[in-house]
């Protein structure tokens, strides 16, 4: 285990800003780790900040009129638009601080999504945004399934997960398609800063959302965020399943800066996918070779992945 | 000072949109309206207009772009036609939800399938209920004039709605004509600084787009429609505006030799000018026609409508679109349904008449006419027609 987290009561306090911009009383399942993922981002993020929220469970549980959890200035329109919206709101402060109509100061746009809003249904608006460039930081928070309508299967729910719409039966063993890797297609956009995170290592997360910010242009982090509800466990056990994602090799979290990859968690040796698995209801129906399958699977995405670490050099690099 | 100029109109209107002094244009493209951002995407690159213009990847991501940049206090400005518009349908009730002035062109085009390029107005009738503020443009000149006149409208602190202004694709968009266009000057005389209600912007922090339950959710949806009628007497002191500044007097309804007329023919768009040759060959045939050119349609114009069709015998609508299955076209039955309570409304008869680009001529609408009176005398039994099918 990381001995950044092992430290956090004994750090938290000079680390991470006392200021609550996604403030308490908001409506989330208990356990949600998507909402302590979002409170940690916008410590990080600061007052200069304006998000743009894709419809999901986040605007849902957040913005009940006439009441609202957010301390930054918000925007929520539809579910596939996140990332074009964002680039409006960017473009607008562009031009408004150029030509003087607002204060002449940095504000970052920061557009965020679940899983469907993003690897789904908003994956063209996520890839115009970055294709275009703007200064716009992306950030998906992954429960891995359409949590708010009710956990039907998206593209990032995982090879072998029952969810309501791919239920495991007696002639299914659940989602048959693995894992869509939004991170990677982001990398092959050539954004400058893309990393993937968890809520369960938190400073971690924190850091890379201000290195994000620090970005003079597109930045996507895709935030693995567990969701008891969905995943068919205590509440209690939101921390533990992320911790599992990352040390099993299931979701390891790392940053590409400039083309470079890099671990920013170090795991040596790998925990069997099991020990994630058995935590959650919703892989309960695995057969042992189902099982097998996808430690196979990890095995070779986590090679794959070392393989960029150690072979891929930086853009500037390249430059020689 | 005013300079009259021959144009195409799609250029013209991105002229007239450049002299708004726009912060944010999204766009994608679409035939026919695609010379409008063509051109503003010229006078941007050449540095005439301080502006950011967003080639977005899809027209949801254009009104997207549009929706997120006017929640910041930017002037908006986007254009699309068909399909696109379909696209743009998830988006078209958040933004009059939100009150954003959002500033669009329309060139409209009829709705696949069969894919078709040309022009009718299928494709903002699919869009009649967005809570948008709509107007149609007879020619070049009203596109221009339109264009200078939206942004103030929107913009009002009484109004703060989104707008749309319809202008016929190709038979408008690809037509050259000549057409006066104010100097910068003039136009800044008319059109002040958008000055926003509320925005995004840390200094005042707030949230856009919160999630309404059941016990609010009726109030939101009365409050849009009162912001929305309540709109018109906003456009229509814009209107007298221009008229004392240009000299060109916009109506929510204009009427063409309607005194004393026994007959008269409704259109919208730019069918307007073709009619208009009619009811003066029908007028030398001692016919007692006239014509109302609708140029707002949202808000509808019921007063305007009823005090216009009085003394009328005959009153012959053209729609430009199909409601499939329903009682009458658009148009047809929104007049209906708005003189029904006229206790001396004309008989009212439907032709739905140049979809996709079919041909609208000057003996269409004397035909039309020759319907109109003939009706007058049998009442007809089908409620609307479809106009000119072939091999029927």
């Amino acid at each position: 285990m990381s001995i950044i987290v092992e430290n956090f009561d004994l750090y938290a306090p000079r680390l991470v800003d006392k200021e609550e911009y996604f403030s308490a009383g908001h409506r989330a399942c208990q356990g949600c780790g998507e909402a302590l993922a979002i409170r940690l981002m916008c410590k990080a993020l600061g007052k200069d900040t304006v998000i743009v929220n894709a419809t999901g469970c986040m605007e849902v549980v957040s913005s009940l009129y006439p009441t609202t959890a957010w301390k930054l200035p918000w925007l929520h329109v539809a579910f596939p638009n996140a990332a074009s919206v964002g680039s409006g709101v960017e473009a607008g402060l562009k031009v408004l601080r150029r030509k003087g109509r607002i204060a002449d100061r940095d504000i970052k746009t920061v557009s965020i999504g679940g899983d469907g809003g993003t690897v789904d249904i908003g994956l063209q608006a996520l890839s115009g945004a970055m294709e275009r460039g703007h200064d716009l930081l992306y950030v998906c928070f992954d429960n891995e399934a359409y949590m708010n309508t009710g956990i039907q299967r998206s593209g990032a729910t995982p090879f072998g997960a029952s969810t309501t719409t791919e239920p495991a039966g007696s002639a299914s063993f659940g989602k048959k398609a693995w894992k869509k890797n939004v991170a990677e297609i982001m990398v092959a956009h050539n954004v400058p800063y893309v990393a993937t995170a968890c809520h369960s290592y938190p400073l971690d997360f924190m850091n890379k959302v201000k290195k994000a910010v620090k970005v003079k242009g597109p930045s996507y982090i895709h935030c693995l965020s567990v969701c008891p509800t969905g995943w068919r466990l205590p509440p209690e056990q939101c921390i533990k399943a992320g911790r599992m994602a990352v040390q099993t090799g299931i979701f390891p979290l790392y940053e590409v800066e400039d083309g470079k990859y890099r671990m920013t968690i170090e795991t040596r040796e790998l925990r069997p996918v099991e020990e994630y698995l058995k935590l959650q209801g919703r892989f309960r129906h695995l057969s042992e070779d189902e099982k097998k399958v996808i430690q196979e699977r990890v095995n070779q995405e986590y090679k794959k992945l070392m393989n960029k670490v150690e072979c891929l050099p930086s853009w500037s690099d390249l430059k020689e | 000072m005013t300079k009259r100029a021959g144009m195409e109109i799609a250029f013209a209107a991105a002229e007239a949109v450049a002299l708004c002094k726009p912060d944010v244009v999204a766009a994608y493209p679409i035939t026919p309206n695609t010379h409008i951002p063509e051109h503003l995407s010229d006078i941007v690159a050449d540095g005439r207009i301080d502006a950011e213009f967003i080639c977005v990847e899809s027209e949801h991501s254009a009104l997207s772009a549009c929706c997120g940049a006017s929640a910041t206090g930017a002037r908006t400005f986007t254009a699309t036609s068909s399909q696109g518009l379909l696209f743009m349908g998830e988006v078209m009730p958040i933004v009059s939800a939100m009150r954003l002035p959002v500033v669009m062109a329309i060139g409209n085009r009829a709705l696949s399938a069969p894919i078709n390029i040309w022009n009718d107005h299928s494709d903002i009738m699919s869009q009649r209920d967005m809570g948008w503020i709509s107007i149609f443009a007879l020619n070049g000149q009203e596109v221009v004039d339109m264009a200078i006149q939206a942004f103030k409208i929107a913009e009002h602190r009484e109004v703060l709605l989104p707008l749309n202004i319809n202008l016929d694709g190709f038979q408008l968009t690809h037509v050259v004509e000549p057409i006066l266009f104010p100097d910068q000057a003039e136009v800044d005389r008319f059109l002040p600084e958008y000055k926003p209600y509320a925005t995004l912007h840390p200094d005042k922090v707030l949230s856009m787009g919160t999630l309404g339950m059941p016990e609010i959710f009726t109030e939101a949806m009365k409050a849009k429609d009162v912001a929305l009628i309540n709109s018109k007497k906003v456009i229509l002191e814009v209107w007298k505006e221009w008229e004392e500044q240009f000299g060109r007097m916009y109506e929510p309804i204009e009427a063409y030799k309607t005194e004393g007329a026994d007959m008269l023919l409704l259109t919208m768009g730019s069918m307007g000018d073709t009619a208009e040759v009619a009811i003066d060959e029908s007028r030398k045939r001692k016919v007692s026609a006239g014509l109302l050119r609708l140029k707002l349609w949202r808000p509808f114009p019921i007063e305007e409508l009823r005090n216009a069709v009085k003394g009328a015998k005959v009153l012959a609508v053209m729609d430009r679109a199909v409601s499939f299955g329903g009682s009458a076209a658009p148009v047809g039955a929104e007049i209906r349904a708005a003189l029904y309570g006229e206790p001396d409304r004309p008989l009212i008869i439907n032709e739905i008449i140049g979809l996709g680009g079919r041909d609208v001529t000057v003996g269409d609408f004397i035909q039309i006419v020759e319907k109109a009176a003939q009706a007058e005398k049998e009442k007809p039994e089908e409620a609307y027609e479809i106009y000119g099918v072939r091999g029927s």
